[in-house]
């Protein structure tokens, strides 16, 4: 998933919950509907929360993937 | 007015226990392993404690051990069972969302059996893993400390064969009926209005083994001279509020209601957690979104609501709490409350009421408004 280019990747490194869920919301109207987000995020409260995030705005989680220092990215598809 | 919405993590003092205490000040102080007068006294305290605690928990009191604390019960009951299964195995299989103490209690050689989204194992798939080779023993708690669900311990033990089930009812003991079926029991004092005091029962016929090095206290389980005066106090306590547990437990499943409810018509975007009716009557878990956890406990304390939290700015490692990870459920934002046994509906009603401008207060401050 970060190999594709028109994909919006937001760096969340370093910031604490709920940050990387609150960058996230802020960015998502960046994107077509039906287009991913993706919020790079140390934070291990981050999965939960990006789920829960999915969950309660109904925006699709698409999965997780690997950024190539190691720092786990979560990508979320825009359905609205 | 100040409340104390935080029981889970330890009730105050009842009044009994304050009672129990005083009297056993004069009466219990002394080495109950000695043979004179004062020895004799405490001995005497001790074992009517004993019975006490025996007869609320569903045991003979040559089963029943105290020790520190609910955490040192936790891992007496772990690894007393696990070294007295070696021939078996090493590997405890237990549910995802068990105590912290447990797992650590567990080890590396834990296994972890997932819970659904009310935080319920499935008693088939729990009972399978722990039927497998290698299987010491098996460990699943009467119900969670963070969000209240209760396991299916009675489906559980009625099916599994030949390996022990330790079951963690440290919330459970003082707030609703202990599930039929541990081979080993751990449970709390603090939980129920005692001092702080851990107890557990090894079923008779259990396989189980000290940890600890070699003592002939407590049948050997557990060393040292025990804590008569608490003892006495958690017994006395015990003993009262088992009787006006059913009572109590109603009045309290009726203001989790409420507070479920409230919550989730009064704060926007909350997700309300744990089972809503298989659930101990005391404990209510919920997370709201855009909020950090850490804040929102300082400005319900600034208020006089004292809750915990499981969300990971919270906690001292900054992980989230692995209960609400397990069950998939959002961890920022989180609060648990916990009834008290004199929680009145007054102080459920203000802190309702101060709830919505609070979680409001913080989103705001994050410049959450409108996302």
């Amino acid at each position: 998933m970060s190999d594709n280019a028109d994909v919006i990747v937001i760096d969340a490194r370093g910031r604490r919950c709920p940050l990387p869920i609150l960058d996230l919301a802020r960015r998502i109207g960046d994107v077509p509907v039906g287009s991913l987000l993706t919020v790079e995020a140390d934070d291990p409260a981050a999965l939960p929360d990006v789920q829960a995030w999915c969950r309660m705005r109904a925006h699709e989680y698409v999965g997780v993937s690997v950024a190539s220092d190691g720092t786990p990215a979560y990508t979320v598809r825009r359905l609205h | 007015m100040p409340a104390y919405l935080d029981a889970a993590s330890g009730a105050p003092l009842h009044p009994v226990a304050r009672a129990a205490l005083a009297a056993a000040l004069d009466d219990g102080w002394a080495d109950p392993a000695r043979l004179y007068g004062a020895g004799r006294r405490a001995r005497l305290l001790l074992d009517a404690a004993r019975e006490t605690v025996a007869g609320v928990l569903g045991a003979r009191p040559d089963e029943i051990s105290f020790i520190a604390n609910g955490t040192q019960a936790l891992h007496a009951a772990v690894l007393g069972t696990l070294a007295g299964n070696r021939r078996a195995g090493s590997v405890l299989v237990h549910s995802a969302v068990e105590h912290s103490a447990v797992l650590h209690a567990a080890g590396a050689d834990g296994v972890s059996v997932p819970v659904d989204a009310l935080g319920r194992v499935d008693p088939a798939t729990f009972v399978a893993a722990a039927s497998a080779p290698g299987v010491a023993a098996a460990a699943l708690q009467a119900a969670n400390h963070e969000v209240g669900t209760r396991q299916p311990v009675a489906a559980v033990a009625s099916v599994l064969e030949g390996v022990p089930l330790v079951v963690d009812a440290t919330q459970t003991v003082g707030h609703a009926p202990v599930p039929a079926g541990w081979s080993v029991l751990a449970a709390d004092a603090r939980m129920w209005g005692g001092p702080t005091l851990g107890v557990f029962a090894v079923r008779t016929g259990t396989r189980w083994r000290s940890p600890f090095p070699e003592d002939d206290r407590e049948a050997g389980r557990v060393p040292g001279v025990p804590d008569v005066l608490s003892v006495v106090a958690a017994a006395a306590a015990l003993r009262a509020v088992s009787a006006e547990q059913e009572e109590i437990g109603e009045r309290h499943a009726a203001l989790a209601d409420r507070i479920r409810a409230v919550v989730a018509a009064t704060v926007p975007d909350v997700e309300v957690v744990g089972d809503p009716t298989e659930r101990l009557p005391h404990i209510v878990t919920f997370s709201c979104l855009y909020v950090d956890g850490e804040a929102l406990l300082s400005r319900l304390d600034q208020r006089g609501f004292a809750v915990s939290s499981g969300s990971s700015c919270t906690s001292s490692t900054l992980e989230p709490s692995h209960v609400l990870v397990a069950m998939g459920a959002m961890t920022s934002g989180n609060i648990r409350v916990s009834l008290n046994r004199d929680t009145t509906a007054d102080e459920v009603d203000e802190f309702l009421a101060v709830l919505p401008s609070v979680v409001a207060e913080v989103r705001a401050e994050l410049g959450a408004d409108g996302l």
